[in-house]
């Protein structure tokens, strides 16, 4: 084997600390190492071009380079050896910046320190073996999970480059939280009016498959290869039949039972129902655990009344499976309710604000709803409890959120944007009202966000206190709202009409099941977890699983439509070619070997690890073992350190390789 | 049922019908109270307004005696010594070199086990059932607002004692004499404490609102578990009378002192005529003994 070393100077970073010349010098007497030289910057097309020219002229056939991180210019250095004909797995990189010249003064020791890093390298290299890329076909169609704006926003984006969609949905409708919203800061456009065209482009769009009422329970395989199982609720309607008339509604005899969902417990919905009048699809649900028919066998008004006969009381959830090749996460948030804390959360209430105690203490989903036309309240300002206007009203903001002693430490961004707004539409609908704000901090970042704040105190007057409140209480009809302002340095009172608390974005309640079933790393707060903060913001570490909207952090609209586009991108990537090029640098099992103890599926993060059933010639099992899918396998080599019987090989990286290494170094 | 007693400064001096009365309750359910020997103050208001260590090696220095006395649960009727003790005992087991300072000014080791429990938590221990077993005279007429001031519950993480915005312990003790609690708004604020002396103004102002939102929400006395709270809303009524007109007076009476008429002893046995308010018109109403 012919082997040569590059050493790099990577300018002062590494040449001033290490003396690349004398490691080069000294590199050259290391066994198999046939060529040897060092340049200022390897990974400019100069020093590429040694490295090239070198393998062509010595006739070199493996390469270490000693230099960066590999996470820097591997692949720089591994497309130059490709390129100038040698298999690119028998290019190593030497660490000789991060691991060497960044950690150390002394320019003698970080020398030798440098040698020995070399030696390491070229030890392991001479064990490499040329390898090829896994190639593996692509499914080209996208599993969207949630219809809120950021799945309705992926979804189009994908099938409008001619893919196909199966966007699912767990409520009856599409829309999520944003069909729920009046206006929409910070320009007060009307969120159903920018909305529902796009539902409606859902619906109708010949690549997208719409499952509503739906949920995900399963996602075996691995990127380009997924196999989805999805359960359809059964909505007791036929589908195909119905209509949408709605005459099933009109005359449900059950009317006040059950609490509109969509109205956040403002108003009361039939038995029979559809979320809203612009639901998409227009097709009403059945909840059984209201229904007269289910409860008693009796009633079936709306059987009698439905001209199309697609009321079906038996009908029974559908498991159905889809084939895809990537997947889109955007299950969005929850709105934290505080009322009562529920046991394993780590909130401990805000008892002391009266929320679910008091009808008038609200949150800020409720108060979208009695500000939006379509609402409980058609849009006039009214308080729950008796309906009539209030005269003073009371923002409270970050209930929950920058709150370690009771609530969560993180921001939940959009409530200073959204209090403002509110505080805006209160005002402009109640023109002789107060409005007052109770905030930490003012965080309008974004575009028109700050000019969007300003306008509330300024045109609007609504008086903002910069201060905490400590108690809300009932006295004669009036909230009296105990606070501090911190400014003044005085405790301020204030008999409020109604209260709004802006509570904090929470994940959904069960997306660590969803995590799960897909192997999706989560936060400690249940936020699904991206791969880099800045760098790999839509990605999680499963390949072919992108992330768009609130179910990664808090966001808003315009943020969440950015993602979701981003995620719709990179889901789109992996259709542009037949095949996916995976590394090869995956666990293989010794199948011979193997004792099947199955300690590596129980290591494995990736989920890669299943269990394969080895049968004799008449087809009878003789013995079961460990089985790396390359599909899924991210050559992390827990499974090969944890097996008791040495049948795990991680190619590229195996155990004489290792050790090789080892030895050079001791 | 044995258990260590810590009276404190307040049940020997303003507010001693607070130990005339729990000593009477206690022994009718058969609690053998031992009080602590030689205890000192609990270090509350002027030593831990002006000196930490004091404030620590106080309630220290008592919780040893009661180790000495192999009395393992210490109950303090005052809701300030209950808050010195059990936040003296957090802050040495939390903190070494606070440890270390105690333990030189004790000139001796801290290793306390003794758990410090306050008033509500004693009659928890003894149970609903025993107490009933007491009962003489129902107490259905009267209407209660339950007050825990703001040292019974706070801080929490310390005390771990009852809801710290919504505390209701003290309201299902009382359920079985009968009595009836209102929901009202004032229960965990603050009357003004020592500023009783240094600032009046204050005190009659928040106590006033205290007894305002009793009233409102239909209450006919205030049932409290400290004595600080039980001479702010008791003796400065009439300050709030002279200060406020229209300031109709409502008796303030101590836990213990409502489970004692409950258990048939008469207002002069429980201390309830050294009170400022006269309670005669309220007892008069569940025919309790005078």
């Amino acid at each position: 084997m012919k082997i040569g070393v590059f050493v790099c100077h990577c300018g002062e970073n590494i040449g001033k600390t290490v003396d690349c010349v004398a490691v080069a010098e000294r590199a050259s007497k290391i066994p198999g190492v046939s060529y040897s030289i060092d340049n200022k910057y390897m990974c400019s097309d100069p020093g590429q071009n040694v490295i090239k020219n070198a393998i062509k002229d010595k006739k070199l056939n493996a390469v270490v380079v000693a230099s960066c991180s590999p996470h820097m210019h591997e692949k720089t250095f591994r497309k130059a050896c490709a390129d100038a004909g040698i298999n690119k797995y028998l290019c190593e990189i030497s660490n000789i910046r991060e691991q060497c010249s960044w950690v150390h003064d002394n320019v003698a020791d970080a020398t030798d320190k440098a040698v020995d890093l070399v030696r390491i390298a070229v030890e392991k290299v001479k064990r490499n073996i040329p390898l090829t890329a896994i190639r593996v076909p692509v499914t080209k169609r996208t599993l969207v999970i949630g219809g809120g704006i950021s799945g309705i926003q992926s979804a189009l984006d994908i099938a409008n480059a001619g893919f196909e969609v199966v966007l699912v949905e767990k409520e009856p409708s599409i829309g999520g939280h944003m069909s729920q919203l009046s206006e929409t800061f910070p320009t007060l456009d009307c969120s159903q009016c920018i909305l529902t065209p796009r539902m409606v482009e859902v619906y109708q769009h010949p690549k997208i498959k719409l499952l509503t009422y739906s949920e995900v329970e399963k996602v075996e395989g691995f990127i380009g290869n997924f196999t989805a199982t999805i359960r359809k609720k059964a909505r007791s309607i036929d589908e195909e039949k119905c209509t949408g008339c709605g005459l099933c509604i009109q005359k449900c005899p059950i009317k006040k039972k059950a609490l509109n969902e969509f109205e956040e417990g403002l108003a009361t919905r039939p038995a029979v129902y559809v979320p809203f009048p612009q639901a998409v699809p227009n097709i009403p649900v059945i909840d059984r655990s209201v229904c007269t028919y289910y409860l008693t066998g009796k009633c079936k008004m709306c059987l009698k009344v439905c001209g199309r006969e697609a009321i079906l009381f038996d009908q029974e959830d559908q498991l159905i499976t889809e084939e895809v090749g990537s997947i889109v996460i955007a299950t969005g948030y929850k709105l934290y309710t505080i009322d009562k804390k529920p046991e394993d959360s780590v909130i401990k209430g805000y008892g002391e604000y009266g929320y679910g105690k008091y009808k008038d203490v609200i949150d800020g989903l409720q108060f979208e709803r009695i500000a939006s036309a379509s609402g409980p309240t058609n849009g006039e300002i009214l308080r729950p409890s008796d309906k009539t206007q209030p005269k003073k009203i009371v923002f409270i903001q970050c209930v929950g959120s920058r709150d370690e002693q009771k609530g969560f430490s993180y921001c939940s961004k959009i409530c200073c944007m959204y209090t403002a707004k509110h505080a805006m539409l209160y005002k402009h609908k109640v023109h002789d009202g107060e409005a007052y704000v109770f905030y930490m901090d003012i965080r309008a970042g974004g575009k028109m966000y700050e000019e969007f704040v300003r306008r509330a105190i300024e045109e609007d007057d609504v008086k903002y206190i910069r201060g905490r409140v400590s108690k809300i209480y009932e006295q004669n009809g009036k909230y009296i709202v105990k606070g501090e302002d911190t400014i003044a340095g005085m405790p301020v009172v204030i008999d409020a009409d109604m209260v709004v608390l802006a509570t904090a974005m929470v994940a959904q309640p069960n997306a660590s099941k969803l995590a799960q079933a897909i192997g999706v790393p989560y936060d400690k707060y249940g936020f699904y977890q991206e791969v880099h903060p800045k760098l790999r913001p839509v990605e999680v570490s499963t390949a072919g699983v992108f992330l768009a909207g609130a179910c990664q952090s808090p966001k808003d609209i315009p943020e969440s439509v950015s993602m979701a586009s981003a995620a719709a991108a990179k889901a789109l990537v992996l259709f542009g070619s037949e095949y996916l090029e995976r590394e090869p640098t995956v666990a293989v099992v010794n199948e011979t070997n193997c004792a099947g103890c199955f300690y590596c599926l129980k290591v494995c993060p990736y989920n890669a690890v299943e269990k394969k059933e080895i049968k004799n010639k008449n087809g009878d099992i003789i013995k079961i073992i460990a089985h790396v899918n390359a599909g899924l396998c991210q050559g992390c080599g827990t499974c090969n350190a944890t097996c008791p019987s040495k049948s795990v090989e991680l190619i590229g990286f195996n155990d004489e390789q290792i050790y090789a290494e080892i030895n050079a170094f001791a | 049922m044995k258990i260590g007693y810590y009276p404190g400064c307040s049940l020997t001096g303003t507010g001693k019908e607070y130990d005339i009365s729990l000593r009477k309750v206690l022994a009718l359910l058969d609690v053998d109270v031992e009080e602590i020997r030689d205890w000192c103050c609990c270090g509350a208001t002027s030593a831990h307004a002006t000196n930490h260590l004091l404030s620590i090696a106080l309630p220290a220095r008592n919780l040893l005696l009661a180790q000495q006395q192999n009395l393992n649960e210490l109950f303090a009727p005052c809701a300030a010594c209950y808050s010195r003790l059990i936040c003296a005992k957090h802050e040495i087991t939390t903190d070494a070199k606070l440890k270390e300072k105690v333990e030189f000014v004790l000139e001796e080791e801290f290793n306390s086990s003794t758990e410090i429990i306050n008033i509500v938590q004693l009659f928890q221990k003894i149970g609903k059932e025993k107490i009933a077993s007491q009962i003489k005279v129902n107490l259905k007429g009267i209407k209660a607002a339950c007050y825990y001031g703001c040292l019974l519950v706070r801080p929490h993480d310390i005390t771990k004692f009852d809801d710290v915005e919504e505390p209701s312990l003290m309201e299902d003790i009382l359920s079985v004499t009968g009595v009836g609690t209102v929901k009202w708004n004032y229960k965990t604020e603050c009357c003004g404490g020592a500023h009783s002396i240094a600032r009046k103004d204050i005190v009659t102002f928040l106590s006033k609102n205290i007894l305002d939102d009793a009233k409102r929400n239909g209450a006919d006395v205030i049932v409290v578990a400290c004595p600080m709270c039980h001479s702010n809303l008791d003796m400065r009524q009439r300050a709030i009378k002279k200060e406020y007109n229209q300031h109709e007076e409502m008796p303030i009476l101590y836990l213990s002192e409502l489970i004692g008429v409950a258990f048939g002893l008469s207002s002069k046995q429980l201390g309830i005529d050294l009170h400022f308010v006269d309670a005669s018109g309220l007892l008069q109403t569940v025919k309790a003994e005078l």
